[in-house]
Order: structure tokens, then C-alpha cells, then sequence
């Protein structure tokens, strides 16, 4: 299977602390690839030292392109999606100029927006900022999607959200996924065993497993061990 | 009555002066969080280039063409002393705000020396059209002509910056820019293109208002830009760091202030007026002094 | 009693022997070509020496705001000028004996320094820089335009010459005021010393730092920030008055937007939160200010184009250059840089 994203020792330094010691994983270039582990082991790092928004060394390709050395905007626009934590989407402007400023509608996944967004066209004249929670996230999600891409970055997209939320959240990136293969931080687990098809778990900036998705999942001493948790968090997806 | 108008018309004519010198500095502000002390140089440059320019085309041309060709002379200059200054001397040092600020105070003092060095500390006098120097009767008062130019100016300018930020893709980039300029990047834009740009428009925008600034005061001198730019930092300031429409207010209020205890108080009162209201609006409403545009 | 270490030896000693050296120099009579105008002891040097000593002081007092403090003031010339002009005037127009006069300058200064630090610390960062430096400015505007004659305008408020010793006064007695103004220095110097060792200091320190994170450990960060311009303003006030002292009077200059900015360029030049880069900023910066003057009369720029010898006949222009360089490849300053240097030489 071909790999859409190859990190080969990544490392991160920030002042003083060494947050990415060495990270290494592919993503396969179909289906989400999970990436899990405990609060501030460094997976939020991980995605940006992939954008390059976290000062980083060693190699990071993207189909076979060392992007390292590269800008954040030319990696961006080269082809990977971005959705952060916390939405960030822009609260001064519209819906419609969030979006906007992607750029123009081109994308095949551009239908998927008017399609599972309806909510979001109607309130195309709506400032981002007095949107609720769930609606920004759409928004987020809608203006990555705009484009095409050949990865999504996607960074605890429920965090906060009341479970319906969660679930059409799910919905959406397992629809996306079909066609755009997705790394996605989360820490709802029955989320992720519903739409992630493999894993990698962080532990103190450093890969400590890779394997299937359901089997870790499934596995509670596993869980209990690599992200202190079991499967406690009931019915959300 | 018509000498309450003069001041008016007067105090909203030098507020449009000081409009057309804070709204560049605010736009790098809210944008780049970059204080450019090197605007009073940009604004020097625009008046020295205006002043050459008109002293070199032949005297057959009428004075006001004489300015025309002056004013697109000190755009021109303005925007590439603002785009090279960014692209040299600001861009290294990306957000070291503090370091940025000084590379643009050691350039003031430097500009402002050279100028001084080749073209002598003392005022040189500009060749004003007939425009700039004519009044005009209205309501039984005299009013100079030029105030009128200025407002004039100011508002088409203020227009056309908001019709820039709401309309344009360009504007787009800079709103989001402001709030949140690591996103900006996060979604595949080149924002230092934009910030170089930005610095370009503001370089143009502070010539201008150094060429209207000598044809107010009658001539050019080294010291012009630096004390414009004074009141253009106390302008942005009160109109909140960034805004475009509270430096608008803002400029004309420091205008009409400035102007109205200059003649009612003692001559003078009105440069301290000014520094005072700018104390009153501290203590009254820090809290509005936060980043916003249009 | 303990013995002390090379290092304390070091840290006092070599101070005290500077010192030592410095309040030696009247005595000296040789002469250094190209440096110093005529002997070393002559009245030219001296007040040269003074006026350089005084700067020394200045930087020491602003770099109590930027450097302890990382306050971004552009009004730190208000005090220098408040401190300077409310000694002349109270000498010449109220006619108040010279401890009096001096107790007035300082305790006004400190009082400015309470009402406009007070006011300008409601914003932080870059807003604060703008407004100190519309602060300054209202000095200026006033001094210039010499409300009922009392700050002299553009010319300037003579010292009253009859109301200080006058050991201070006339060519002959230039050492003394080289002394007064070494001696003002010393007393800066280790005022900010002790400063920094305090609790004050350290309560600065943690401001500059991360402000955010110093207010968190229960530090009012506003009261810190204005005990730094009490302090700094107080000191600058000081170097105020020996200025008037040491020049003769008071100079709108000291109000000047250019003034207030070399502060900060001396600081930076001599490195940032450093005793010794402050004192070297100061007294190397007014050296040049005044040396260079000279190199573009002499000629040295004779064999340069015109509007090249034109620009580097500015001193500004070279100091305002040279300064840009620094800020970029010698963050730290001349001091940052020379112990770099020595800890290279060091190693290797």
C-alpha cells in the first residue's frame, strides 16, 4: 500500500523542551489514520510540524516530496487540508468570506460542501463569530474541503460538542474520507473505531504503537496502557 | 460665526492631514503588529521627491500640472521606499516586534540625517498652485481653497481603503490577516506577500501625505515627517490601534481640538490639548485600544 | 572573615580600579592624538569626558525601563529634561539656593514620572511606546515656545551662575565638573546594581520576561512597571541636573523626539539589561555624536562624492546606520558581542 505522508525522525524544539524526539509513521493513502495517545505527548505538534507551523527537522514527505524545508503557504497549498483545534475560524468575517478565502469553489469536494453543509448556505451572510461551536466547525471543515487536497489534517474536530454534533462531524469525515485519505487526532475512541481504519499512538514525543484501528480499540489492556483509558466514553458515534 | 467656521473647515482639513498620515501606520499596525517608526522618513521621502520633481520640470508648466506630475512622482517613491524597507529590512526579522521597531527607529534617525546632509536642516519653500493658495467665500467667511483639497483627499482615500478591505480579495487576506495571521498561512496564503504589499500601499499613502503636508505648511524641511508622524501616533492611539474608522474619527477630532484651543485658548494650547485628550481617552477607555479593521 | 573569590575580586575590583583611573585623569597631562582634543586633562577633554559620563548615566536610567523592564518608552527624555530645566528655572527665575533648587528637580521629576507613567501604562507593548512619546513631545512643545520666558525657547535656559559653587563654573574648572559628573555616574551605577539584586529588580526581571507568567505568581505587574519609571525617571532627572551642571544650562534638545530615540540607541548599542553595555552605550554614543561632527569638518570625506560627504557628514546618519547593523547581527549589543568574543578566544 502506497503512503500518502512519511514522517521519518521528526523532531521538534521548542526553547528549552524537545516535544517531537524522534517521530516516524506513514499515512496510508486511503481511509483515516488515527492519531492518538494522552494529552501533550505532542499530536497537535505532530500536525504542525507537518505544516511547518512548529519549527521541525529531519523529513517529512508528501508523495515522495520532501516539504521540510518548505513554507507553510506552499505546503498548504501543495496539497494538504488543514482543520485545527479549536476551529480558528476567522470570527470578524462571514461564512461566506471564510470560505471565500480559500479561493474559489473548484474542487470535486466542493458539491460535498453544499451537500453536507445546507446549514452553512443559509447563513452565508452570518459572521463566524456568532456561530455556535458545531457550525464553526463545519465551517472549518467546509473551507478545506473547498480545495483539493491529497491529505487532511484534522485536529480534535469534536472536541466540545454535544454528541449529535459528534456524530454528523463523523459522518462528514467518514463521507470525505472516501475520497481524501485524513490524519485525525482524537480522543473519542468509539469515534475512532467507527471511521479510522489505522492508528498511531504517541507517547512523550515518540511513536510507541501502529497497528489496525478496531484491534487497539477492542484491546482494553492495550488502551489502558497506551492512552490510560478504556472505552468509557459510551454511544457517541 | 465666520471665524468659528475658518477654524472648523481649518481643524477638519488638518484632521484629514493627519488621517492621510495615520492610516498607513494603522494598516501596518493591525496587519504586521509592526510599529514603523520609519513612516515620518516615508513621509519626508514623499515631500522631497514632490519638492524635486516640481523644482526639476521646466517652468513653462503651469504649477498645479507641475504638482500632478510631483504627486504620481512621490506615490511612486513612496510605495518602493515601503516595499524595499519591508522586504530588507523588516522581513528578517519576523516577529521580533521589538527588534522591527528598532531597525525603523535607527532608519528615522539615518533618513532624516541624510536628507539633511544633502538638502541642508532649513526649510526649503514649495511652489503652491493657485488652487492650494485661492479662498473660497462660504457663509460669509474666507476659507482657503486647500482645506478643501485636503478633505477632499482624505475622504477618497478613506473610501477607497474601506472599498479595498470589504471588496477586494487583497482586503479579504488583510481582514483575516488581522485576526489571525498563523490561520491565514494554515489555509495556503503567502501573507508576507501580502505584508509587503501592504507596506508598499503604506509607503504610497505616508508620500501623499508628506507632498499635502509641504503644500500646507508652504515648504519642506528634514524635521516634517517626524513631527507629522507624532500626531499620527497619537491619532492611532485614540482611534484604536488598527482601526481604520477610529483613526478616521480620531484624526478629525485631534484636528478640530487642535485648531479650536489654539484660537480660543492661548496660541499653543493646542499641540498640548491634543497630548491631553490623548491622556483623557487613556484613563477613560483602555480597554477599546485592542486591534480591529474597517 | 571569608576570603573572597576571584570572581567577587574580579566583579568589585576591576569597577573600583576603572574608578580609580578615571578620577586619576585630571591629573594626566599627555595628549592622544586624534581622540581626545588636545591633553587629556586640558578643559576641551575634560568637558568632553563629562558630557560623556553624563550620557553614561542617562543610558543607565533608560535602560532601567528597556532593559530590566522591557518598557518600550519613547518618553525617557521628559524626565532628563524635566530634571534639567526644573533646576535652571528654579535657580534663575525663583531663586532658590542650589540643595533647594536640586531637591525641587528631583522631587518634581519623580512626581512627573507618577502622573505620566501612571497615565501611559493603561496600554502596554507598542501603544505605550506611542503614547510616552506624545508625552515628550508636550515637554517639547511647551519648552519651545517658553510660556512667560521662563524655559528660553529655542535658545536655550542659561545656569544662574551665581548661585553654584563656583568651582562648577568657568574653563579652568572643567575637572570638577568632570568629577561631578563621574561621580554621577558611580552613584547610577550602583544604584541600578543594587536595584537589580532586590526584590524590585527580580519582581522587573520576571515582568520582562513573561509578563503574563509574573502576574500569575501574584506580582501587580502595573506597580512594578511604575516603580521602574519612578525609578528610572528619578535617575534620569539626576543626570538632568548634572547636565545643567556640567553644561552650563538647560538645552531644548533635551526634549527632542531625536534625544528620546538616541536613549534607546545607546542602550541597544551598548547591550540591553546590562550595567556595563549601558554605561558603555551611553558614553561611546554622545563620543561619537561629538567626534564624528569634527571627522566631517576636518575633511576626512573630502576624497567622497559630494552628496555621499554631504550624508556622511550627518552623524545621525552613520549612528542611525551603524545602529540598524547592531540590531541585526549583534542583538546583544557591543557588550553581548565582546564577551562573546572573549568567550571564544577562550575555548579555543
Amino acid at each position: 500500500m502506497s503512503s500518502v505522508l512519511v514522517l521519518d525522525d521528526v523532531h521538534v524544539r521548542y526553547g528549552g523542551s524537545h516535544v517531537l524526539q524522534g517521530v516516524s509513521f506513514e499515512v496510508p493513502a486511503t481511509g483515516v489514520t488515527a492519531l492518538l495517545g494522552r494529552n501533550g505527548v505532542g499530536k497537535t505538534t505532530t500536525l504542525k510540524a507537518v505544516l511547518g507551523l512548529a519549527p521541525r527537522t529531519g523529513s517529512v514527505l508528501l508523495r515522495e516530496r520532501d516539504i521540510v524545508r518548505e513554507p507553510t503557504h506552499r505546503i498548504v497549498a501543495g496539497g494538504i487540508g488543514y482543520v485545527p483545534e479549536d476551529r480558528e475560524v476567522f470570527g470578524g468575517l462571514t461564512v461566506e468570506e471564510n470560505l471565500r478565502l480559500v479561493g474559489p469553489a473548484e474542487g470535486a469536494d466542493a458539491a460535498i460542501v453544499r451537500e453536507l453543509f445546507p446549514d452553512l448556505v443559509q447563513r452565508r451572510t452570518q459572521r463566524a463569530g456568532t456561530l455556535s461551536g458545531g457550525q464553526q466547525q463545519m465551517v472549518a471543515l467546509a473551507r478545506v474541503l473547498l480545495r483539493e487536497n491529497d491529505l487532511l489534517l484534522v485536529d480534535e474536530p469534536t472536541k466540545g460538542l454535544a454528541p449529535k454534533l459528534v456524530t454528523e462531524v463523523a459522518d462528514v469525515l467518514a463521507r470525505v474520507a472516501e475520497s481524501t485519505p485524513v490524519l485525525l487526532v482524537e480522543q473519542n475512541l468509539p469515534l475512532v473505531r467507527r471511521i479510522a481504519d489505522t492508528v498511531v499512538v504517541l507517547d512523550a514525543g515518540r511513536v510507541v504503537h501502529r497497528g489496525d484501528a478496531r484491534e487497539l480499540v477492542e484491546d482494553q489492556a492495550l488502551t489502558q496502557e497506551l492512552l490510560g483509558v478504556s472505552m468509557r466514553r459510551e454511544g457517541a458515534a | 460665526m465666520s471665524t468659528f467656521l475658518l477654524i472648523v473647515v481649518t481643524g477638519l482639513g488638518l484632521g484629514a492631514l493627519y488621517f492621510l498620515a495615520a492610516s498607513g501606520l494603522s494598516l501596518i499596525y493591525g496587519l504586521m503588529g509592526v510599529l514603523n517608526f520609519a513612516h515620518g522618513a516615508f513621509m519626508t521621502a514623499g515631500a522631497y521627491a514632490a519638492w524635486v520633481t516640481m523644482t526639476r520640470l521646466p517652468s513653462s508648466m503651469g504649477v498645479g500640472l507641475r504638482l500632478l506630475v510631483a504627486v504620481v512622482v512621490a506615490l511612486l517613491v513612496g510605495a518602493i521606499v515601503g516595499v524595499v524597507v519591508e522586504v530588507v529590512l523588516i522581513r528578517p526579522l519576523y516577529r521580533h516586534h521589538i527588534q522591527q521597531v528598532l531597525v525603523t527607529v535607527g532608519l528615522s534617525l539615518a533618513a532624516v540625517a541624510a536628507v539633511q546632509g544633502i538638502w541642508g536642516a532649513d526649510p526649503r519653500a514649495v511652489a503652491r498652485p493657485e488652487v492650494m493658495t485661492g479662498t473660497v467665500g462660504l457663509l460669509g467667511a474666507r476659507i482657503p481653497v486647500d482645506r478643501f483639497v485636503y478633505l477632499a483627499v482624505a475622504l477618497a482615500l478613506f473610501g477607497g481603503l474601506l472599498a479595498l478591505l470589504r471588496y477586494t480579495r487583497l482586503g479579504l487576506v488583510i481582514r483575516a490577516g488581522v485576526e489571525n495571521r498563523t490561520m491565514v498561512e494554515a489555509l495556503g496564503i503567502d501573507v508576507q506577500r501580502t505584508f509587503t504589499i501592504v507596506f508598499g500601499l503604506g509607503g504610497a499613502v505616508a508620500a501623499l501625505a508628506g507632498v499635502l503636508f509641504s503644500q500646507y505648511a508652504g515648504s519642506v524641511s528634514p524635521g516634517q515627517g517626524g513631527s507629522l508622524l507624532i500626531y499620527a501616533f497619537i491619532v492611532v492611539v485614540i482611534g484604536g490601534m488598527g482601526s481604520l474608522t477610529g483613526t478616521a474619527v480620531a484624526a478629525f477630532a485631534v484636528g478640530l481640538v487642535q485648531q479650536l484651543a489654539n484660537y480660543y485658548a492661548v496660541s499653543g494650547v493646542g499641540d498640548l490639548s491634543v497630548v491631553l485628550l490623548l491622556a483623557l481617552v487613556l484613563l477613560a477607555r483602555p480597554s477599546s485600544l485592542k486591534g480591529a479593521t474597517a | 572573615m571569608t576570603r573572597p573569590t576571584p570572581a567577587t575580586l574580579l566583579r568589585v575590583g576591576l569597577p573600583l580600579l576603572l574608578l580609580a583611573v578615571l578620577a586619576y585623569l585630571p591629573y594626566v597631562p599627555a595628549s592622544i592624538p586624534g581622540l581626545l582634543p588636545g591633553r587629556i586633562n586640558g578643559p576641551g577633554s575634560m568637558q568632553l569626558l563629562a558630557t560623556c559620563l553624563v550620557f553614561a548615566g542617562f543610558a543607565l536610567s533608560y535602560d532601567v525601563l528597556f532593559g530590566r523592564t522591557g518598557l518600550l518608552s519613547f518618553g525617557h527624555a521628559l524626565f532628563v529634561a524635566a530634571g534639567s530645566y526644573l533646576l535652571t528655572v528654579s535657580l534663575s527665575t525663583w531663586s532658590l539656593p542650589l540643595p533647594v533648587a536640586i531637591l525641587a528637580a528631583l522631587g518634581g521629576t519623580t512626581m512627573l514620572a507618577l502622573v505620566v507613567g501612571g497615565v501611559a501604562l493603561r496600554v502596554g507593548g507598542i501603544a505605550f511606546a506611542m503614547v510616552t512619546l506624545a508625552f515628550a513631545q508636550a515637554a517639547s512643545i511647551i519648552v519651545l515656545r517658553d510660556p512667560g520666558g521662563v524655559t528660553g525657547g529655542e535658545e536655550g535656559k542659561a545656569l544662574n551662575r551665581d548661585a553654584v559653587p563656583s568651582i562648577l563654573v568657568g574653563v579652568q574648572n572643567a575637572p570638577y565638573r568632570y568629577w561631578l559628573a563621574l561621580a554621577f555616574v558611580t552613584v547610577a551605577f550602583v544604584l541600578v546594581r543594587l536595584l537589580v539584586r532586590s526584590r524590585a529588580g527580580h519582581a522587573m526581571a520576571a515582568v520582562r520576561e513573561n509578563e503574563g507568567r509574573a502576574a500569575v505568581l501574584g506580582l501587580t505587574t502595573y506597580r512594578v512597571k511604575l516603580l521602574a519609571i519612578v525609578v528610572g525617571s528619578f535617575l534620569g532627572g539626576l543626570g538632568g541636573v548634572v547636565h545643567a551642571l556640567v553644561l552650563g544650562g538647560s538645552s531644548p534638545s533635551l526634549t527632542s523626539a531625536e534625544f528620546t530615540l538616541s536613549l534607546l540607541v545607546m542602550v541597544v548599542l551598548g547591550g540591553a539589561g546590562s550595567t556595563w553595555g549601558a554605561v558603555l552605550g551611553g558614553f561611546l554614543y554622545h563620543y561619537a555624536d561629538a567626534r564624528l561632527v569634527e571627522a566631517g569638518g576636518s575633511g576626512v570625506f573630502d576624497v567622497l562624492p559630494d552628496t555621499l560627504r554631504a550624508v556622511l557628514s550627518q552623524p545621525l546618519f552613520i549612528l542611525g546606520a551603524f545602529f540598524v547593523v547592531v540590531v541585526y547581527f549583534a542583538p546583544s549589543g557591543l557588550t553581548g558581542l565582546g564577551g562573546r568574543l572573549i568567550r571564544k578566544t577562550g575555548a579555543s
